[in-house]
């Protein structure tokens, strides 16, 4: 499933290592899935008050996102955001370390993607950047600048469903539903990439998505009515 | 007057097909609005800083650098100084903030000093429980004489780790206040009219005065039936801020405090005569679900024995405490007994299948039931030609096959249900119940459009607000009963009341008239049949209005159920894991409202008991106190790939479609593990006996270790 994309930060540009671990660990540990005691996005936060450790940091993603020539340093403060999502564009004062994810649900109300564990486990946050599925609470919401977002809201509305949506309603691919915005977004996915996918493909794809009421059964047969080919429980 | 029944066979719309649940659209769209999504203009959000102590008294509170922060509005202290904490990560103070970045950092200021006292958390060890309790003891016949003269004698020791709920959507609301003595609360919560009233009873206005309102919720499982303290908390800072507050947990305090279904322990003994009828029974168990221990599984589960005793010894621990989990008891109490059976069926040289067919009297009233499910099942699985006897495998990768039997009440709870019927033809239902994804709104639809001989496009469901009709909290498998009984009764009164204020209008009697197939029929044949939308017009411009309840008369629901469940797994015999192949569940509930609906609950239980089968665990450090897995890394649950092939059959026709709706929440969540165990056994040939059934616990009791 989706892995969160980090862009690299400048070594030169490292901060002064604090005495408890140095960020540059962290930072790997991070470059890993984002699955260790010390997310990036994490290590953001806790440093918030210390914006001489985040600054180096956040001028290195800015740089990557932003594909800025001069280094610059935003925050710890809130700065000023564009996001183009569901084909829409927004503007957003945010805080360098608030997450996609955030952003989406707590300031522009979008709150179709589900925040869960906040930590990449998950899927139930799952958006697409560019076509790629993401877990929108890893990717920092200044990184998804100049990328196209879509959500859940955007891959379907309850009068224009699109197919896999009404796969799921069809196969009763969900109870609670708190998972299904992810499962619905990592299906579109899986189905542009590959359009009749095996079954092994089926559950690698949606490998990255977790829930809880147990629907696993109800979303293979909803993906395979979406991919054309019938049902199956298997 | 009306018939409370259900319609015959023959003569119904909507019962028993597969419906799609009708907010599919809206949920698979992402528009659904759950507690977690409310946003409200000028809303706070409120972040608590947790005990890192399982057992300690706090012994100062220092606020003061989070009351300094730009933009925190509020800081409240739920704990004081002084208090003794239970439990690690229980709450001390909610740092409320206007942005969720700011309450964090509020709440990471918040300087808290504890007097760290001793604490115990794996009560596996209960001789070192410091406050062990003997909870239940019980004896039914001799059975020391029965096991000493028994033919066949076996026993083993059999264990259930403590789980966790994992709800997805974390327990939490926001409040709101209108004015001094209103408020609404959107909550994540399985009881809307309870929650009401609790919460006016703890903040001290009239429970009227508390609008709870719950239309989607993101999972429960037996864990959010209470306002909780959190839920108090958020209304006490909204109403001393003057503004809505949003306080959902986080996901470590989610897994960690908000629900724990206890453990169980247990040795058993169990005597066969040379027949295979289990003679004797003989059980000593313990287990925690926290501070206050925990209750006595039902041992042994589904049969009955002449000969048998048990004895439960309550074990409290510095954990967070329990909540009713699906089915409360009783996965633990199907694990001990199915296990301890089939280990007796193994020594007595018989298949399992047979053995618990020749006992299947012992099972009481549902025998029949169980005998034609066996049989299905058996059928379904292939169990005739493909069982073999334990540990007959060879190979690296080894398949085995097991089965256990559940059972569960599910009677319909209290509740209320008003409809109405609108002149332009739409047929609503108020009802103040709650989905927690289960279906319930398409059920009460399906009750209102099948009574009213409609469509269900013709209806509508107000729900999930409680100044609506109450109705009983969603557990335990009683909602479906107690809604589609209200719902039922208050339909056919106002198929009534309709007929009694059109009738003279059509210049007819009352009794003359049906709806049927969308129509208005005139029994005497005097007029034709017209459209109901027609009809509704002489409704006129008031609505027509009645109420039905649940308990009432006629006979719309039932109790008891039984089902029985097959597990085909491989164990890998190098590698210690336990892979699903195929799972079988044959399942009773007695009249099936939704076939989609009832289907997806089976299933859903399936794939929930393999993961408490497989990998759920709440793990907790002895030296610490601390729960080692709460996130959901380690706290795993199974992904797609993990669930194997399912196979879901429900009994329904003559025998079972009589005894009216019963729930179906509960049972069969009842059985996985068991039907798990017993195959990872027979695939094996070791007994596995505890869950879950993670590869270190296989490879050691494949290995002669502890099991
Ligand atoms: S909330 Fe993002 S992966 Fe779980
Ligand atoms: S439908 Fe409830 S978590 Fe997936």
């Amino acid at each position: 499933m989706a892995q969160t994309r980090y862009p690299k930060t400048p070594r030169e540009e490292q901060p002064e290592a604090s005495p408890a671990t140095s960020p540059d660990e962290r930072i790997d540990s991070a470059e890993t899935g984002a699955r260790g005691p010390f997310s990036r996005r994490q290590f953001l936060r806790g440093s918030a008050a210390a914006g001489a450790a985040s600054a180096g940091l956040l001028s290195g993603i800015l740089d990557d996102a932003e594909a800025q020539d001069e280094p610059g340093v935003a925050g710890p403060g809130a700065v000023d955001m564009a996001f183009k999502i569901n084909g829409k564009a927004y503007v957003a004062t945010l805080e360098p370390r608030v997450t996609l994810l955030d952003a989406l649900r707590n300031h522009l109300d979008l709150t179709g993607a589900k925040k869960v564990c906040d930590r990449g486990t998950c899927g139930a946050c799952t958006v697409l950047l560019n076509g790629d599925p993401v877990y929108a609470c890893s990717v920092l919401a200044i990184e998804a600048q100049g990328s196209e977002v879509t959500t859940v809201e955007g891959i379907g509305s309850p009068a224009n469903m699109h197919p896999i949506q009404q796969a799921f309603v069809d196969h009763d691919a969900q109870q609670c539903g708190f998972c299904t915005p992810g499962f619905v977004v990592a299906s579109a996915a899986l189905l542009n990439r590959h359009p009749n996918p095996d079954q092994d493909t089926v559950h690698r794809e949606l490998g990255g998505n977790l829930c809880r009421c147990g629907t696993y059964a109800g979303i293979r047969a909803a993906v395979a009515q979406a991919a054309g080919g019938g049902t199956t429980n298997g | 007057m009306a018939e409370y029944v259900w319609p015959a066979a023959g003569d119904r719309l909507h019962i028993g097909k597969h419906i799609s649940r009708l907010d599919g659209p809206v949920k698979a769209t992402g528009r659904a609005k759950y507690a977690y999504d409310v946003n409200r203009r000028g809303m706070l959000w409120a972040i608590m800083v947790q005990s890192p102590h399982a057992h300690a008294r706090i012994t100062a509170i220092d606020t003061s650098a989070a009351e300094a922060m730009d933009g925190v509005v509020k800081v409240h202290i739920i704990q004081d100084v002084g208090t003794e904490i239970q439990w690690a990560h229980d709450e001390i103070v909610a740092v409320a903030a206007t942005s969720e970045e700011v309450a964090r950092d509020g709440a990471a200021a918040v300087k808290i000093e504890y007097e760290v006292l001793p604490h115990f958390v794996n009560e596996r060890a209960v001789d070192e429980a410091p406050d062990a309790q003997p909870a239940q003891e019980e004896t039914t016949g001799d059975p020391a004489a029965a096991m000493a003269a028994a033919a066949t004698k076996s026993s083993g020791s059999y264990h259930v780790a403590q789980i966790a709920h994992c709800s997805l959507e974390s327990h939490g609301q926001v409040a709101e206040w209108q004015d001094e003595e209103t408020v609404t609360l959107w909550a994540s919560t399985q009881a809307i009219s309870g929650v009401a009233s609790q919460l006016g009873e703890q903040i001290g206005i009239p429970a009227s005065n508390v609008h709870v309102e719950t239309q989607y919720m993101g999972g429960g499982f037996g864990s959010k039936f209470s306002v909780d303290r959190w839920g108090v908390v958020c209304a006490q800072i909204a109403r001393d801020t003057g503004r809505p507050v949003k306080l959902m947990l986080d996901r470590d305090q989610e897994v960690s405090v908000a629900g724990a279904r206890p453990s169980t322990h247990a040795e058993v003994s169990t005597g066969a005569d040379a027949d295979g009828n289990v003679v004797a029974w003989d059980s000593k168990s313990w287990g925690s679900g926290g501070p206050a221990g925990a209750n006595s599984p039902p041992l042994p589960y589904v049969f009955a024995f002449d000969n048998q005793t048990h004895m439960h010894t309550s074990v409290p621990t510095n954990t967070g405490p329990a909540r009713a989990w699906r089915a409360p008891r009783h996965p633990q109490a199907c694990l001990v007994t199915m296990r301890a059976l089939e280990d007796l069926a193994h020594a007595a040289g018989m298949d399992p299948l047979d053995f618990f067919l020749r006992n299947i009297e012992k099972t009481g009233e549902r025998a029949s039931t169980y005998v034609e499910e066996l049989e299905k099942g058996a059928e379904l699985m292939g169990w005739r030609d493909r069982w073999r006897p334990r540990g007959s495998g060879t190979g690296t990768v080894r398949s085995g096959l097991g089965l256990a039997l559940h059972t569960w009440g599910g009677r319909g709870h209290r509740s209320n249900c008003e409809v109405l019927a609108y002149r332009d033809g739409l047929v609503e239902a108020r009802i103040g119940s709650q989905d927690l994804g289960t279906g319930t709104r398409t059920i009460i639809a399906l009750v209102l459009a099948e009574t009213f001989g409609v469509g269900l496009e013709q209806v509508k469901v107000t729900m999930g607000r409680s100044v609506l009709p109450a109705s009983g909290a969603s557990g335990g498998s009683t909602t479906v009963g107690g809604v589609s009984g209200a719902t039922r009764r208050a339909a056919l009164n106002a198929v009534d009341a309709v007929f009694e204020r059109i009738a003279p209008r059509l210049g007819t009697e009352m009794a003359n008239l049906e709806l049927r197939n969308g129509e208005l029929h005139f029994k005497d044949g005097s007029m034709a049949a017209m459209p109901w939308r027609q009809a509704a017009t002489l409704i006129g411009v008031n609505p027509v209005s009645a109420t039905g309840a649940n308990p009432g008369p006629g006979q719309l629901n039932d109790s008891g159920v039984g089902g029985i469940q097959m597990a085909d797994v491989s164990v890998d015999m190098e590698t210690g894991v336990v892979s699903i192949n195929r799972m079988v569940a044959v399942q009773d509930c007695g009249l099936i409202l939704d076939m989609k609906l009832a289907e997806s609950q089976v299933y859903g239980s399936l794939i929930m008991g393999v993961t408490y089968a497989l990998t759920e665990e709440r793990v907790f450090d002895p030296h610490t106190g601390q729960m080692l897995n709460p996130d959901m890394e380690f706290y795993k649950l199974a992904g797609i790939e993990d669930v194997g092939e399912m196979i879901v059959h429900m009994m329904t026709g003559p025998g079972y479609d009589e005894r009216g709706v019963i729930g179906l929440g509960e049972p069969p969540v009842i059985a996985p593990g068991a039907a798990i165990a017993n195959a990872a056994t027979n695939a094996t040939g070791v007994p596995i006996n505890e869950m879950p059934m993670t590869p270190e616990r296989v490879l050691a009791a494949i290995n002669g270790g502890m099991a």
